[in-house]
């Protein structure tokens, strides 16, 4: 992964889902007064892009106080509203830090079902194989059908091997085994699957917390991360996964997956103002190359379309 | 929510009481009140302004009426127009008249959970309308799809395409639609690979599809939580593909599931079926009444009202009701109580069903019940003599250490029974006086045995 290939696949992911906005922004902005009407559309343009109203109404509030009545290009309000949400963006932007002295870093991917769990796992297991490390995979989600396959197929695909138990197994001990199997062969990184689980389902959580609570006996400090995989599509809803899934199990950092559609995952911003969690990786494609660094420019650029 | 949309809208309106029609200006405030609330249901923008339009024609000129607030008056616009764009009252069938095998077309995006649908589907042809049915996986893209749809098709008692290598999707569809004809199928379900409705390529491919196959239903498979994007979605595969059909997934989930009302409006459409469990049973038709409270934050209470008649023996019930008003309710009614509270699923699911219940749910969610324990209790009380569960103040230490070791938990857990048994017996008392009205106001505090505690409390 190239340092200029990611900048530019990153802008080409983002600029598709955000061409309509900025065409909003383009009509709207041409050499005009910024008066009331003027924010209000702006607002809407934010509202589109799932920021939600209280935060499109905070970040539309900023812009009153300090360019109201003034004239401006399209261009110019492009570049200040993208610094306005990439300085909310800002402080949450950390890559995910693997502690080589762990051997292995344990991280335990969880999210609600669909979201890009397993997807995600395969392509952290690429990037991880390409900077010399042994990830190893856990098959955690015993539960959906074909999950293991699923996993097992992301395995060959990174050449990572993928430890799996019978169909049904218990997630949290075969989570044990896996620990004890990677600290045994030496891994650098432990990527547990889990079965995609609604939030509001207090049963499944539980399954999620004795998955932890299991695999503490072994390493009282695992797991290192906890990964929330988020899908961009989703609206307003995303906040209450966070909260639910944060209380329960921690979650030490997101992943936003599908930014290569056309939603804008302005439900990132929401939430970067409501929790500070950092954000590690965007998912931008299906493949195994297709996941980017969280950066927080680019990001509020491609949100404005800049 | 919808109680503080009518709250708000009742501020709004305080100042008019009793000045006649509704005016342009009074209505533009009160609508300002009800854009926020779609867009934080996640209704897309467009539509919402669709809506509000729609709204305030039928409300400017409106009367206000001497018996409720004007808005109140507002509010039961919007419900109405709420339930008529989503289709209006009842179910839309899914079409099955064509000459067999009917092809049945699954789209949507990623992760939407078009496959799990396909499964759920194919149970229900073949257990409610004894049709015989065909799954086949379309999808080449995604590790193990294929498969998925195949394990899924097994549990489901559904035959499934056999998985052949190296075929592209068009060419599966024609295998499976040959297959269909040959041997007799009546019904042919097409599951797809998810894909982006900018993906131009994979849209193209999906067109193919449908021109080769030519679908009774194309149903766009929509996750409930979906947000503003939902119009792009369905803008994309009803040009593509023109879909006939919408599926909710996911609406177990505690999303405010606004995507329905933009997904009828922008697609004209109507949602036929929603996911509301993991299970493969978990599919079931899509009620527009009771989504359109669901939008606007005001619960489902014909959905409650239907689970529970579905799973509650009606008798039983009236007769705990008797024994309740009478004061007469004992362990054994109890545990009879419990048995239907476990058959009719979990209780934040049952609670979050009823209105107004925004405040109870917080409360819920805090204390996060599980029905678990209620199976455990249940088991304490089975262990119990008949003279204990009528009577259960001879239960002493010696009797709590027999109950306990017959159902497997400790003399703590039966303690904590009894108490809350007390507790309960308590709140029935203080129920009869609250009244319905009572219950809302005070919320669940008002009714709760402290005994039933929060799951992450050690039990
Ligand atoms: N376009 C796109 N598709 C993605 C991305 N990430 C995941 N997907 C797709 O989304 C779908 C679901 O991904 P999975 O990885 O199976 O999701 P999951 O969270 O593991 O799903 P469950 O285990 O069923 O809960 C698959 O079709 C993936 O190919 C992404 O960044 N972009
Ligand atoms: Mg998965």
């Amino acid at each position: 992964m190239a340092l200029g290939g990611f900048f530019g696949r990153l802008k080409q992911g983002l600029s598709r889902s955000t061409q309509k906005l900025t065409e909003g922004i383009t009509t709207v902005f041409k050499k005009r007064r910024l008066d009331d009407e003027a924010l209000e559309e702006l607002e809407e343009l934010l509202i589109s892009a799932d920021l939600g109203t209280e935060v499109a109404a905070r970040v539309i509030d900023t812009f009153r106080r300090t360019r109201f009545g003034t004239e401006v290009t399209d261009e110019e309000i492009k570049t200040a509203l993208a610094e306005e949400v990439s300085a909310i963006l800002t402080p949450v932007a950390h890559p995910l830090v693997i502690d080589h002295a762990r051997k292995p870093h344990v991280v335990l991917v969880v999210g609600v079902n669909g979201t890009g769990k397993t997807t995600t796992i395969g392509k952290m297991a690429q990037l991880y194989r390409e900077q010399g490390m042994r990830p190893v995979l856990v098959a955690g989600d015993t539960f959906r059908a074909a999950a293991v396959e699923q996993l097992q197929i992301w395995g060959q695909r990174t050449d990572a091997p993928v430890i799996a138990g019978p169909p049904n197994a218990d997630a949290a001990g075969l989570a044990f085994q896996a620990l004890t199997q990677a600290k045994a062969e030496g891994a650098d990184v432990l990527l547990i699957d889990t079965a995609g689980r609604l939030h509001n389902r207090s049963v499944l959580m539980e399954e999620l917390k004795k998955i932890i609570r299991v695999i503490r006996k072994q390493d009282p400090e695992a797991p290192h991360s906890v990964l929330l995989v988020l899908d961009a599509t989703t609206g307003q809803n995303a906040i209450q996964q966070v909260r639910v899934f944060r209380e329960m199990v921690d979650v030490t950092g997101l992943v936003v997956t599908k930014l290569d559609g056309s939603a804008r995952g302005g439900i990132v911003v929401a939430l970067a103002q409501e929790f500070g969690l950092p954000v590690h990786a965007v998912g931008v494609g299906e493949q195994a190359g297709d996941l980017r660094p969280f950066d927080a420019g680019d990001f509020a650029r491609g949100l404005v379309g800049t | 929510m919808f109680e503080a949309l009518s709250d708000k809208l009742g501020g709004v309106f305080d100042r008019l009481r009793g000045r006649g029609a509704l005016s342009e200006a009074d209505v533009n405030e009160a609508l300002r009140e009800v854009r926020l609330a779609l867009l934080d249901a996640d209704v897309a923008l467009p539509v919402v302004r669709e809506f509000v339009a729609k709204v305030r024609e039928r409300a400017v000129g409106t009367e206000v009426l001497d018996s409720v607030s004007p808005g109140q008056q507002v509010v039961k616009i919007v419900n109405d127009v709420m339930i008529e764009q989503l289709g209006g009252a009842g179910a839309v069938p899914l079409n099955l008249t064509a000459v067999p095998p009917v092809p049945i077309l699954m789209v949507g995006l990623q992760g939407s959970g078009k496959t799990t649908t396909a499964g759920k589907l194919g149970l229900r042809l073949r257990e409610r309308l004894r049709r015989k049915v065909l799954l086949a996986s379309l999808d080449t893209q995604r590790p193990a799809a294929q498969l998925q749809l195949a394990q899924l098709a097994e549990r489901a008692g559904v035959p499934s395409l056999p998985i052949v290598a190296g075929q592209t999707p068009v060419e599966i569809a024609r295998r499976a639609m040959d297959t269909g004809r040959r041997e007799g199928f009546d019904i042919v379900i097409l599951d797809t690979a998810g894909r982006l409705s900018i993906n131009q390529e994979l849209m193209a491919e999906v067109t193919e599809i449908r021109a080769a196959t030519n679908p009774v239903e194309t149903l766009l498979v929509v996750d409930a939580m979906t947000g503003q994007d939902a119009v792009n979605t369905a803008k994309a595969f009803n040009e593509a593909v023109g879909v006939t059909g919408i599926v909710m997934t996911r609406m177990d989930g505690d999303a405010r599931g606004g995507a329905a009302l933009s997904m009828r409006a922008i697609t004209g459409a109507p949602i036929k079926l929603t996911g509301i469990s993991e299970k493969l049973d978990g599919l079931e038709d899509f009620h527009p009444e009771r989504v359109a409270g669901r939008i606007l934050g005001m619960g489902d209470i014909v959905g409650l009202v239907e689970k529970a008649s579905e799973t509650v023996d009606q008798e039983e019930a009236e007769k705990l009701a008797r024994k309740m008003a009478k004061g007469q309710f004992d362990l054994e009614d109890y545990a009879k109580q419990l048995k239907q509270i476990t058959k009719m699923g979990s209780l934040s699911g049952i609670l979050g069903m009823l209105p107004g219940v925004g405040k109870i749910k917080a409360q819920l969610e805090d204390a996060n019940l599980d029905t678990s324990i209620l199976k455990r209790q249940g088991a304490i009380i089975s262990s119990m003599t008949p003279k204990e569960r009528r009577a259960p103040d001879i239960i002493k230490a010696s009797r709590k250490k027999r109950i306990a070791s017959g159902s497997g938990t400790s003399v703590q857990e039966v303690n904590r029974l009894l108490k809350q048994f007390d507790d309960m017996s308590t709140m029935m008392k203080r129920m009869n006086k609250l009244g319905q009205k009572g219950l809302m106001r005070h919320g669940l505090s008002a009714i709760m045995p402290k005994g039933m505690a929060p799951r992450n409390r050690p039990y």
